[in-house]
């Protein structure tokens, strides 16, 4: 059996020697952070237009979240690339013939991008949580009020198993071509139109980002929405099901099919 | 040493690969030849564990590939050129394969100078030729110091003086009392290379046998007689015993007679000869004979290459 810590080593090398993960992971913390402060600063300026109902469950932590929604997008290009780039490039070949173990190989891989992705992922949350609670101003709220240190590190913790997921997506279909042309659309799209479709929505509120995306709320029905029916960390915890099950799925067909 | 035991790779129906059994020894270079599609590639993926076997097993030293610690360590292999990522550095696609197998950072920079890359270590692989490529890919497979190299089509893109260079590389590997395993569509090529001859044909184990064999076996000797009186010689020829074959363009070949015995017999009928050689079928030819049956891609020529005869009917090809 392959030395561990002489794999995660390896996968640290592969990771960090690639533009990809560089500008991908940039690009998931700039977006978020700044569309995040760029949408408090306009509500902090119309304020005044919200409704009654909106002004009494206004979430000023989730609004400086709202960057996410397409920051997310790149966390789904860093998680495909990571594995996905094996198979483009041909890789895979000579990486199964210096590690055989296909547990190994995998999940040493997932470690070492799983945890950089956390890296960022958090300070992504903790730097839009405060430059849109700086540009909300007066309607900001701190890090001190209930249930916000929760919300700001479970912002990371979504964007990580976002990450997660695409990595066990892309394990599963060996292609980032196909990984992304199915991701991005879901994640971007139809997750979110059947969320606002009645009927389809209480499907979708177990979809990975949907039911993830709770733990990012302080306000449970924030800008007058309804509740989910699970709480928080159930939320959080429905989405790392989605991604267990993606990563044994691309374990699976690792283990299985020729390289 | 490696031992292939009733190797066996069905894709769906096809069968790509047959029950194949055969055993790489150190210290020589085996070549393992075979037309596209025999099965070359599937097998050698198969060797490294890449490719599940339908049936059968391989043994690296006695081990199944799997059960290796650090595999490049013993086996290091080329497979095909572009098995390394575009993006990234020449040594650093290099580092993170020695750094899984604990190989010291150090023999990075040793094998890059070897196949001659060390100019362009710090660039990356997207730009590279397919010649530089193939070097790139041996780089790797030397990494671990291992004691069995195996090599895909090594020659492929290379330019003269890198064929050379590949084919040196081999024999020396072998000298060191390496197993060294390479395979190849051109017999031209192993002959040039290999001691040992493994032949494969639509996944089928056509011949295992010593280079030097393989020739004595398949290169028939021939004469070949040219004469304005190709009745009468023809005639003379058989009268005495000798298999006269008609060749093309009013030629007659005999086996196995030297040139000395026909020579003196065409002069006691008082026969003009034109032309009287002796010639040797290539390897080549004794290679597309062995495999004729088996080739699974089939150019759609006429009966002969180059032999256009004037006034042939040609319609229906080409299509």
């Amino acid at each position: 059996m392959a030395s561990v810590p002489a794999v995660l080593q390896s996968e640290w090398t592969k990771i960090r020697t690639v533009s990809s993960t560089t500008w991908t992971l940039i690009s998931a913390l700039v977006v978020t952070v700044a569309l995040g402060a760029a949408l408090s600063a306009v509500v902090n300026s119309q304020f005044g237009d919200l409704s009654p109902e909106e002004r009494a469950t206004f979430d000023p932590t989730y609004t400086s979240f709202s960057g996410m929604v397409l920051g997310q997008l790149a966390m789904v290009v860093f998680g495909v690339l990571v594995v996905g780039s094996e198979y483009t490039s041909g890789m895979i070949r000579t990486s199964l013939a210096a590690v055989p173990r296909r547990g190994t190989f995998l999940f040493c891989k997932i470690l070492v991008a799983g945890v950089l992705a956390l890296v960022v992922a958090v300070l992504t949350g903790f730097l839009a949580f405060f430059v849109g609670q700086a540009l909300l101003g007066e309607h900001g709220t701190t890090i001190g009020e209930p249930n916000v240190l929760r919300a700001v590190t479970g912002s990371g913790l979504y964007m990580t198993l976002i990450a997660l997921f695409s990595m066990g997506i892309a394990a599963m279909l060996r292609s980032s071509i196909l990984s992304l042309g199915i991701l991005m659309p879901f994640f971007f799209l139809v997750s979110q139109i059947l969320a606002a479709v009645p009927g389809a929505k209480e499907v979708a509120r177990y979809f990975p980002d949907q039911a993830g995306r709770q733990i990012t709320q302080v306000v449970p029905n924030a800008l007058n929405s309804s509740p989910a029916p699970y709480g928080p960390w159930a939320g959080l915890g429905i989405m790392a099901l989605w991604v267990l099950a993606a990563l044994a799925g691309g374990y699976a067909v690792m283990k299985k099919r020729d390289a | 040493m490696i031992e292939v035991h009733g190797l066996t790779k069905r894709f769906g129906r096809t069968v790509a690969v047959d029950q194949l059994s055969f055993q790489v020894r150190p210290g020589v270079v085996t070549g393992f030849l075979g037309p596209n599609g025999a099965g070359k590639s599937t097998t050698m993926r198969m060797m490294l564990d890449l490719d599940n076997p339908t049936s059968g097993s391989v043994r690296i030293d006695g081990r199944h590939y799997r059960e290796l610690a650090e595999p490049l360590k013993h086996i290091g292999a080329l497979l095909e050129a572009r098995a390394m990522h575009g993006g990234r550095t020449a040594y650093n696609n290099l580092l993170c394969l020695a750094q899984s197998n604990r190989i010291p950072a150090s023999r990075v920079t040793e094998v890059l100078d070897m196949v001659g890359l060390s100019a362009v270590a710090k660039k990356k692989p997207k730009g590279f030729s397919l010649g530089m490529g193939q070097r790139l890919g041996i780089a790797s497979a030397l990494l671990g110091d291992p004691e069995i190299l195996m090599f895909d089509e090594p020659v492929n893109g290379l330019d003269p003086e890198g064929i050379h260079w590949v084919r040196n590389l081999m024999k020396a590997l072998a000298r060191e009392g390496r197993t060294v395993f390479v395979s190849s569509h051109l017999m031209s090529e192993m002959a040039l290379t290999a001691d040992h001859l493994i032949v494969i044909g639509q996944g089928r184990l056509l011949a295992n046998t010593s280079m030097a064999d393989f020739i004595q076996e398949n290169s028939r000797s021939y004469a070949r007689l040219r004469s304005p009186e190709r009745a009468r010689l023809e005639e003379a020829l058989r009268d005495e015993g000798f298999t006269v074959v008609e060749a093309e363009g009013g030629l007659l070949e005999v086996d196995g007679a030297s040139t000395e015995e026909l020579g003196e017999l065409a002069a006691r009928h008082g026969i003009v000869l034109h032309e009287l050689s002796s010639e040797r079928a290539s390897l080549e030819e004794a290679f597309m004979r062995m495999t004729a049956e088996s080739v699974e891609y089939h150019a759609h020529a006429g009966p002969r290459w180059g032999m256009d005869q004037p006034g042939e009917d040609r319609r229906g090809e080409g299509v």
